[in-house]
Parts: structure tokens; C-alpha cells; sequence
């Protein structure tokens, strides 16, 4: 039996960042707060482009804490929305690439904790989701965000959310 | 709270680069609860398809607002820092309509304030989301006043 031939890298990167794009650039407030997001194959990691006007406390100074939390919260709504689409956009049977594409429905947060470890400080920050459990309506996602050291967390958070209902796309 | 000490807290939270750039406004202030309301703009959307916006914006703004009524509190605290805070969406906030927090300090220790929040759009009725959250209570040094 033999195995289709693999795609060209090019090819296979070119989908997988532009849907990322797609995703990312549809949402005014992840530019407003400065966000990006870098990707390897699957695994997606935001970054926090550091900013004055993040700041919450200007004596020591340091991050915003509703700062951290939006950053937590586009995190893991990110994640849950491109671990959901992967199978789709690898499939193509969403196509992102597209000049106007329409974009998916997008996650509800039903409610969102915050664990604030240590104060953030003046300067990039970095986080990770990870999808707990990703049901038919329902999800969990645990999101990490860190500043200089990976195992030096600033702050942990737990959310909740309602799944967009597919079958009303399109 | 004193009007000195009130205008003191009003100036620290307006001079927040954050609160700035979320165009926060102060309603009230004073004796551990606070209010403040800030705009719907097109940068704060979330969801593109329906214009609501993200809830982190939502939640920025009640955990300014929570900070703040700690800060206003008849104990005075130095300073504060959110230690937890969690969020609950009831419903999805109206576009271009104005967001109120309210926030109450409901029990203080000699460490720790306990807080709830809400906030609501421009219609009364069901909150747009609710809040809990244990904030840090810092001490003006050389012990209590």
C-alpha cells in the first residue's frame, strides 16, 4: 500500500498561517492589545507585545491585571478555535486563504478565573492554552502565561465555553 | 473617606495608562465601593460577525473598578493587586452602548478584600457579567494607621 505523496512544505505552511491570520486579524481587539501569534505545526503560543498603555500600576510599574486577563482570555479562545478548525482547514474544507473569507463563529466565554501568581512586569508576555476538554457545546481550556522564564509562571487561568454551533455556518 | 483622600484615589486611578486607553470613566467612589463606565468602540470588538465586545475589555474594566473600591475603602489601604478574579458572561454586551461597573468590597481582613462586581450595558435588568475576586490589601508601612 502506498502513501500519498506529502505536500510541499511551502504549500502546507502558506495554509496553516494564512487561516491563522485569517482568524487572528478578524478580531479589532487582539490588535488593540498588541497580540500576535506564533505558531510550530499545531502548537500556538501568544505573545504580548509590551506597551505603556498595558500598564495597571505606574509606581512599580506593572501590568494591568484585566491586561493579563483579556490576554489569557484571547489565548484560549484562540486555541479552542484553531484546535476545532485544524481538521477542516488541513482538509480544506475551510478555506481561509480566500481574499474575504467568511469566518467561523467563534467560542463564548461562559466564565473565566484568573490565578494572578506574580505581578507582570514591563515587558513582553507570553501564554499557551490548552483544551481540556472540548465537547459538542461545551469546553474547558487551562491557559499559562509567562514573562522571562517558562517555569515562572505570572498568572494561570480556567475557562469556560459555549461552542459555536457549527451546522448554522454557512 | 475623606474628600482629600477621595480626590487622591480618583487622580491614581485615572493616571492608570490602562484605564486611559480603555477611555475609563470615574461615576463614584468611596467607602469601599466604586462605579465606573467606559465606551463601546470599534478597537474593543471581540466577536467581528456581531460587534460585541471581547470580554476581556469587560473584565479590564470591572478589575480597575474592583482595585479601585479596595483602594476606597474607610481602612485605606496603601495599595492593592488582584490575587483572583473570576468572571461569569450572562449575555453578550448590546454594541455602542456604554459599560457600567459597579464594584462592593463585601469583607476586608487585615491582609485580604473580598469583592463582588457587576456590569451592565445601558439596559437594567440582567447584568452583562458578574464578578468575584480576592484582591492583596497593602498596609502603609510601619503597621496600621
Amino acid at each position: 500500500m502506498s502513501r500519498p505523496k506529502p505536500e510541499p512544505v511551502q504549500v502546507v505552511k502558506q495554509r496553516r498561517d494564512a487561516a491563522l491570520r485569517a482568524l487572528v486579524s478578524g478580531v479589532p481587539y487582539i490588535r488593540f492589545l498588541g497580540i500576535e501569534f506564533e505558531r510550530r505545526g499545531d502548537e500556538l503560543t501568544a505573545v504580548l507585545n509590551y506597551d505603556n498603555k498595558l500598564i495597571g500600576n505606574p509606581l512599580l510599574p506593572a501590568l494591568h491585571g484585566g491586561v493579563t486577563a483579556a490576554f489569557m482570555e484571547v489565548a484560549a479562545i484562540m486555541e479552542l478555535s484553531w484546535s476545532t478548525l485544524w481538521e477542516d482547514i488541513e482538509a480544506g474544507r475551510i478555506d481561509l486563504t480566500a481574499p474575504d473569507p467568511v469566518l467561523p463563529r467563534l467560542p463564548k466565554t461562559i466564565d473565566f478565573t484568573v490565578d494572578y501568581l506574580r505581578s507582570g512586569l514591563p515587558r513582553d508576555a507570553y501564554a499557551r492554552a490548552r483544551v481540556n476538554r472540548s465537547g459538542r457545546r461545551y469546553a474547558s481550556v487551562h491557559v499559562e502565561a509567562w514573562q522571562d522564564n517558562r517555569a515562572k509562571l505570572f498568572a494561570q487561568a480556567t475557562g469556560h465555553f459555549l461552542m459555536p454551533d457549527r451546522s448554522a455556518d454557512v | 473617606m475623606s474628600a482629600d483622600k477621595l480626590t487622591l484615589a480618583r487622580q491614581f486611578i485615572e493616571a492608570i495608562p490602562h484605564a486611559q486607553a480603555l477611555e475609563m470613566r470615574f461615576e463614584s467612589l468611596g467607602d469601599g465601593k466604586a462605579v465606573l463606565s467606559m465606551p463601546w468602540r470599534e478597537e474593543l470588538v471581540g466577536d467581528p460577525r456581531t460587534g460585541v465586545i471581547h470580554g476581556g475589555a469587560v473584565s479590564a474594566l470591572m478589575d480597575t473598578c474592583c482595585g479601585a473600591a479596595v483602594i476606597s475603602h474607610p481602612e485605606t489601604p496603601a495599595g492593592t493587586a488582584t490575587i483572583d478574579l473570576r468572571i461569569d458572561y450572562m449575555r453578550a454586551a448590546t454594541p455602542r452602548q456604554r459599560i457600567t461597573a459597579r464594584a462592593e468590597v463585601y469583607h476586608m481582613t487585615r491582609t485580604v478584600a473580598f469583592l463582588r462586581a457587576t456590569a451592565h450595558d445601558e439596559e437594567d435588568g440582567l447584568p452583562v457579567a458578574t464578578a468575584t475576586g480576592a484582591f492583596t490589601v497593602e498596609r502603609p508601612k510601619g503597621g496600621a494607621q
